[in-house]
């Protein structure tokens, strides 16, 4: 589609942890995703944004069939999707998902909540797990939390919470799925920074999301998508700073000033 | 005439000017074993309603789960079963399993074979009543619940006996107990296949005995001593076991 994406494809594959090819999703007339090629590479960080309804957070879902694909092909590590089953429950342990709305176990403590997923898919021992989660709760800065439960963290904390979770499982790639637009101003940029300290740490990672300013800084790579197309895919400056189509153009020149 | 109060003049010293009155009044209830039939009640409304929480859950699961047949038997079941009368349910048990089909549930004296069958109709009965309000609980766990459930890699079955589930529960005590009150007054239908359980007793008391009004009130306090506490417990339950959103 663009020289980006043509150049990706001829790196050697076993880079490619992430590949969808010519991927269609219909919500009944609705043609939401429309041959959609995308490939990911291992430790790349990629920031998909465009206007509302544009498919972004529905590609995400596809990716750990949250949501089915009508036709095309989406392959992880190598392993194309399996149906619903014991293998996609493997595939979905090796795929982080950060949602909108935290979606923190209600009924568990944010503890439980991080060691869940290793005990009962990792069958990790219940000691070595609560270790684990309070290094990443820690590390996620809310580790004074870890027995009250998600009602009673912020926004913010709950959110941090959960990409600690998601951790736990020490997935390939993390998906965020507009991880700040359920949050409060003040408290989007403690989520943004964790973030952007897993970047540095090399997590592959796609992130839809409307904080250009996490793209500018973290990402490796621009998806824009409009109308269920990738309109334009570019290093973040040369997105920002010059976009090739007229669509990218007008959307920039709504969100950008002021 | 009241053979106890020429036993106990000493007593009758010492009580109330009107204890004569009193004991003449409850003197019909001599030879009739009150507390060993509503022991039966309770012991009915234990039994039915542990079985039929476990399979009205087994039931919700069926219909919420991803299998089309068992989505289907499950709504079937509860389409036709609640929409029976539980005298036929229990009647059934008795002439259809016992009767024509020789299922005596292990037991060998009468007793023992027609308290199990009430057991099996209630259980049958009150599932379809547990499937529903467990199910409406299913519908107040958020979707994200389940889908973050099964972004960590949790199979169907772990998603719905550790996330939503446990969260449902908490949201139908209230609807729970609702089946738990109508369960245990549902147990005096199984005097309709001889168990001895109070409603026997009561019925048996008026044809014996002509305090009518009398014999109507002391069943009635006695459900109302049943089922009173357990609604207030399980509405402390509830208050207590709510998710916090």
């Amino acid at each position: 589609m663009t020289e980006v994406s043509m150049a990706k494809e001829d790196v050697a594959s076993t880079a490619d942890l992430v590949v969808l090819k010519s991927v269609n999703k219909h919500f009944g007339a609705l043609h939401v995703l429309q041959d959609i090629d995308l490939t990911i590479t291992r430790g790349e960080v990629v920031v998909v944004i465009g206007p509302s309804g544009s498919g972004k957070s529905t590609l995400c879902r596809t990716i750990n069939r949250l949501e089915t694909i009508d036709s095309g092909t989406i392959s992880i590590d190598g392993k194309p999707l399996p149906q619903e089953g014991k293998e996609l429950a493997r595939l979905r342990a090796d795929v982080g998902m950060v949602f909108q709305s935290f979606n923190l176990f209600a009924h568990k403590t944010v503890l439980e909540n991080v060691t869940l997923g290793q005990v009962k898919v990792r069958r990790a021992d219940k000691k070595k797990a609560e270790e684990r989660a309070r290094e990443l709760l820690d590390r996620v800065g809310v580790g004074a939390q870890a027995d009250k439960y998600p009602a009673q963290l912020s926004g913010g904390q709950q959110q941090r919470v959960a990409i600690a979770r998601a951790l736990a499982m020490d997935p390939k790639v993390m998906l965020f799925d507009e991880p700040t637009s359920a949050l409060d101003p003040e408290m989007i940029n403690e989520v943004l920074e964790v973030m952007q300290q897993l970047a540095r740490d090399g997590m592959t990672m796609i992130v839809v999301t409307h904080e250009m300013g996490f793209a500018r800084s973290a990402a490796n790579r621009v998806v824009f998508m409009a109308d269920g197309r990738i309109v334009e895919e570019a290093a973040p400056d040369q997105f920002f700073s010059n976009p090739r189509s007229d669509r990218a153009r007008d959307f920039l020149s709504k969100i950008l000033h002021h | 005439m009241p053979a106890g109060c020429a036993a106990l003049p000493e007593r009758r010293a010492r009580g109330p000017p009107h204890a004569e009155a009193r004991e003449i009044v409850f003197d019909f209830l001599q030879g009739y074993d009150l507390l060993g039939a509503f022991w039966v009640t309770v012991q009915l409304t234990l039994l039915s309603a542990a079985g039929s929480l476990v399979w009205g859950t087994v039931l919700a699961a069926m219909r919420v789960g991803p299998v089309p047949l068992m989505r289907g038997f499950a709504n079937a079941y509860v389409n036709i079963v609640r929409n029976i009368p539980l005298t036929v349910v229990i009647l059934f048990t008795s002439l259809g399993l016992f009767q024509t089909l020789s299922i005596n549930l292990g037991g060998q004296r009468f007793e023992t074979i027609n308290f199990r069958l009430a057991v099996l109709g209630l259980v049958a009965y009150t599932a379809a009543f547990v499937c529903e309000a467990i199910r409406s609980g299913i519908n107040t766990v958020p979707v994200g619940q389940a889908e973050a459930a099964r972004a960590l890699g949790l199979n169907f079955t772990q998603a719905l006996t550790l996330v939503v589930l446990p969260q449902a529960f908490r949201s139908v005590v209230g609807p729970l107990t609702n089946v738990l009150i109508a369960l245990t007054k549902n147990t005096t239908v199984a005097a309709a296949i001889g168990v001895a359980e109070a409603a026997l007793l009561m019925k048996e008391m008026i044809e014996n005995e002509a305090q009518l009004l009398l014999i109507s009130a002391i069943f009635a306090f006695g459900f109302v001593c049943l089922t009173l506490p357990t609604g207030l417990i399980l509405g402390w339950v509830g208050k207590k076991a709510a998710v916090k959103r």
